[in-house]
């Protein structure tokens, strides 16, 4: 399966979902957020949200800013 | 002669003024001074400039995550019990900054987002059609909305209108350091505005913040100012007290300006 995370394109197992991808990121346990082909998906819904083949994932994080 | 030493304590004359807090919203700030993150060479140099300033709002963006990034900005804030303001930095649609807001609200448990769509790279200047779309979408969902504007009186209550709970027009554009380029504007904003004004961008020296609230403005929101400072710290103290005389000033009411000369000593 294909999906864009983060504009780059990643080859996932199939079954795999948006927790699997933050995991590959090695994203910390807050201040992150995940969006799955342009809605946000709530963090507690992480564990159950499929990346669908040609999913476009944005994960986001802080950074100094503004 | 009054004998009773807790009234005379109590009413003993001081040199400080009364606490003279900023609400945004139902929430209370001591410091009018709000902080932004970027252009700090180091976390280290940042965390100083941010105490001297003594700002209780700071803003931070929202970026992708990649294995150099980290949460460190966010660790400091959080330290320093500074209240978080992300931005859309970086947005040019309302649709892109929606989502942003929406992002951040996830990823930092805040419903507070200072808006900024912009209309181009070279002059960062905000996109007023897609502004106020976004601004009615997020407040809508339930967002505090800081929309960073242009100084153009009529969309800063257009702004006010749609719900927003502050206004922050700018003195020119991000980045310059050019300072406050229209202060008839600022005025014309405050002077009808219903929610705080917080002056946001073009701020290059204490002076400026100085105008900015003399003006009449609730705030001054600067982050280029202090960051690329040579001495951030030192910018920082300068800023914060720029701002505090500034406020002072426009509370003192001052003499209005005249043609010709008057004495100020009797005459003979």
């Amino acid at each position: 399966m294909k999906a864009i995370v983060n504009g780059e394109h990643w080859d996932l197992p199939d079954g795999s979902t948006v927790s699997d991808v933050l995991r590959r990121l090695d994203a910390p346990a807050s201040g992150v957020a995940v969006a799955r082909s342009g809605e946000v998906v709530p963090k507690a819904e992480w564990p159950d949200t499929p990346v669908r083949d040609g999913d476009e994932i944005e994960v986001l994080t802080a950074v100094q800013g503004g | 002669m009054n004998t009773d030493t807790n009234e005379v304590h109590l009413t003993m004359p001081t040199d400080e003024p009364a606490p003279d807090e900023l609400v945004i919203a139902g929430t209370v700030f001591g410091s009018r001074l709000v902080m932004g993150t970027g252009g700090a060479t180091n976390l280290a140099i940042l965390e100083r400039a941010l105490r001297t300033s003594g700002t209780e709002l700071t803003t931070v963006a929202m970026r992708r995550m990649d294995a150099t990034g980290g949460t460190g900005v966010l660790d400091l804030l959080r330290r320093l019990g500074i209240t978080l303001l992300p931005n859309t930095a970086g947005c040019r649609t309302a649709a892109e900054a929606v989502l942003t807001a929406r992002l951040a609200r996830e990823a930092l448990d805040t419903d507070w987002v200072k808006l900024e769509v912009v209309a181009d790279d070279r002059t960062l200047l905000p996109d007023p059609i897609e502004l106020l779309d976004a601004a009615e979408q997020l407040v809508d969902d339930g967002f505090t909305v800081l929309p960073y504007t242009n100084d153009d009186p009529v969309l800063a209550l257009r702004l006010e209108e749609a719900g927003c709970a502050a206004v922050m027009p700018l003195g020119s554009p991000i980045g310059t350091g050019l300072g406050i380029r229209n202060p008839h504007n600022i005025e014309l904003i405050v002077a009808r505005a219903g929610v705080p004004v917080i002056l946001d961008a073009g701020i290059g020296t204490a002076s400026d913040a100085c105008v900015a609230m003399e003006l009449g403005c609730s705030a001054v929101l600067l982050a280029t100012a202090v960051t690329k400072a040579t001495d951030p710290a030192l910018m920082a103290a300068a800023m914060r007290d720029g701002v505090r005389a500034g406020r002072a000033a426009r509370l003192a009411g001052r003499v209005p300006q005249r043609f010709w000369a008057q004495a100020s000593s009797p005459p003979r």
